[in-house]
């Protein structure tokens, strides 16, 4: 009840200002010019998805940040945080209400791909399980880059801020996996732990399911992760109410 | 017994070292609309947050309608009607979709959701604007829907912050009426700054000042605190002044007079009574007495402006230098 009106007036204020509209042309524009002139589609001469969803890792390191940053900052710039949280809401509700429209915004973007579906079933024959696969699987990486965005955003009142500092977070749990990150944490952490994090990157996760091999742990593994996110967004929300 | 609408306990609030609002207590009755005054600073905002639930105290209870906002904030917050400070609205709504947002988050729905905003729209004059963008509303508008939010779901408690603040005269008397009008079934608390107002609407008033409560009363009983109150003071012609001045001063329940010059050949002469005495029958056999020529005779109720400096600037600090 209360997480629908919330998530209703997310959703009123992305479509009732340009944001919405702007989103998805960058969201569908940036999509294109990756799978196009990067993945090089058309000189694959393959039948698949894979040079699309290859470069969404690196599409939502910028475009979640820049959804999750107004979440909550914005709320605390204009006030709005107060009239919110004297509303009779629980900290749960409008947390999951926000996060679920924002992540809707990401999910129609990723919806309005379709044309390029069509196209490989035009040109070849694909494996369209496959491809199921890969549209799970980038709707829930976007909603792991978008409940840290959350979670940074309502750390702070200056949106510019929760963009940059969520673009550094979420290029370190994208790399998690790789040297580059690891070895920046190698002299400071024990070994157990620095195995434990080469196995928490966002890549591999999205890597396996991309190729189709819809495991349940990496299911889980995004599942998780948003939800820990969100849960530590809500804690920030509330102390920082005080 | 029956509990109060509202009610605080010892209610303390730090932001690190600096303690904005110290051991606060009160209760607010249905049919009461209990004034906050104070100057800036003075924890009227802070307190008004805990009470709405939205900082916590760092000492100190809260309940609403016999809930506890700590324990139980969801529950408590749905019995409260709230209008921060500044009337913040979300800028890309209307009127129409924000009601509806505010009404729906309070679980109101349907044919009684659209009801009550037919009639809150009614109640505070938002017709004209109803469809337009909140950032192209005139500060009036941005209030009074500020206020609408507040009292659409009918809440036994109201909560206002400055409700009259930026309103034009006019504006400013139509939300008197109107908090006046929803007194009877209601406890408000509604923060000002201006003293006239606490006498148009106000049941009770509470003086805060350093985060404390320095004064807690009625408007009567508060002004009844001033230096001049029950004084006589008289207009009239300079010759004569004086030595009805002297005379004054022989009636033995007058503590002081005195003469001021009000244009060229008149002067006010202004008797003060001793502490609790009633001096105006005094005054006027000794008027009738003299046979004089009195051109205004009036007792002072006392100035709330003259109470509210006196306990709101410390009397030790130089830069006010001391009494009215």
């Amino acid at each position: 009840m209360n997480i629908a009106a919330i998530y209703r007036r997310e959703m009123r204020s992305y479509f009732s200002t340009p944001l919405a509209y702007v989103f998805i042309v960058i969201f569908l524009m940036l999509a294109g010019i990756f799978t196009f002139y990067l993945g090089g589609f058309f000189a694959r001469a393959q039948a698949d998805l894979e040079p699309f969803f290859t470069w969404h890792p690196w599409l939502y390191l910028f475009l979640a940040p820049a959804l999750g940053m107004r979440l909550w900052a914005e709320e605390r710039k204009t006030g709005t945080f107060e009239l919110l949280m004297t509303l009779p809401v629980s900290m749960g509700d409008a947390v999951l209400g926000k996060f679920l429209a924002a992540w809707s915004m990401m999910a129609i973007s990723l919806a309005l791909t379709f044309p390029i579906w069509i196209t490989v079933n035009v040109l070849g024959a694909p494996d369209n399980g496959v491809i199921v696969a890969g549209y799970l699987g980038s709707l829930l990486m976007s909603g792991a880059y978008l409940a840290v965005s959350a979670c940074v955003s309502s750390a702070t009142r200056n949106q510019v801020i929760a963009f940059v500092v969520s673009v550094v977070l979420c290029f370190i749990f994208l790399l998690l996996g790789f040297p580059l990150i690891l070895d920046l944490f190698k002299p400071l952490l024990p070994g157990a732990v620095i195995s434990f994090m080469s196995t928490m990157g966002f890549l591999q996760h999205f890597d396996s399911i991309v190729r189709g091999v819809v495991d349940i742990r990496d299911v889980l593994y995004f599942i998780t992760f948003i939800g820990l996110w969100l849960y530590a967004g809500a804690w920030a929300v509330d102390h920082h109410r005080s | 017994m029956t509990l109060s609408r509202i009610e605080a306990f010892n209610l303390r609030k730090e932001f690190g070292s600096i303690v904005a609002v110290e051991n606060i207590s009160f209760t607010v009755e249905t049919g009461e609309v209990l004034g906050f005054l104070g100057p800036n600073g003075a924890g009227k905002t802070t307190t008004m947050r805990m009470l709405t639930g939205y900082l916590r105290p760092t000492r100190g209870d809260v309940s609403i309608c016999g809930i506890n906002m700590l324990a139980n904030p969801v529950k408590a917050k749905a019995c409260i009607g709230y209008l921060p400070e500044g009337a913040p609205l979300y800028p890309e709504m209307t009127p129409a979709t924000l009601l509806r947002f505010t009404g729906q988050a309070r679980g109101l729905g349907g044919k009684e959701l659209e009801n009550r905003m037919d009639e809150t729209a009614d109640l505070v004059n938002l017709r004209e604007v109803w469809n337009q963008s909140i950032e192209t509303l005139s500060k009036g508008y941005k209030r009074r829907l500020g206020l609408a939010q507040a009292i659409l779901h009918n809440p036994e408690v109201l909560i206002l912050d400055e409700p009259t603040d930026g309103l034009d005269p006019n504006q400013k008397q139509e939300v008197r009426l109107l908090v006046r009008q929803m007194a009877q079934s209601k406890a408000i608390i509604i923060s000002t700054h201006i003293l006239e107002e606490v006498h148009a609407v106000c049941t009770r008033a509470v003086i805060l000042a350093s985060g404390r409560i320095v004064a807690d009363g009625t408007p009567v009983e508060l002004e009844s605190m001033a230096s001049d109150h029950n004084a006589v003071t008289i207009l009239l012609p300079t010759t004569g002044a004086s030595q009805f001045a002297e005379k004054l001063e022989k009636i033995p329940t007058v503590s002081a007079v005195k003469i001021t010059p009000e244009g060229e050949d008149r002067c006010i002469v202004q008797a003060f009574p001793s502490r609790g005495s009633l001096i105006l029958t005094q005054v006027t056999d000794l008027i009738r007495e003299q046979n004089l020529n009195v051109l205004e005779l009036r007792q002072e109720p006392g100035r709330l402006d003259e109470v509210f400096r006196n306990l709101t600037i410390p009397t030790t600090d130089p830069a006010y230098g001391g009494q009215a």
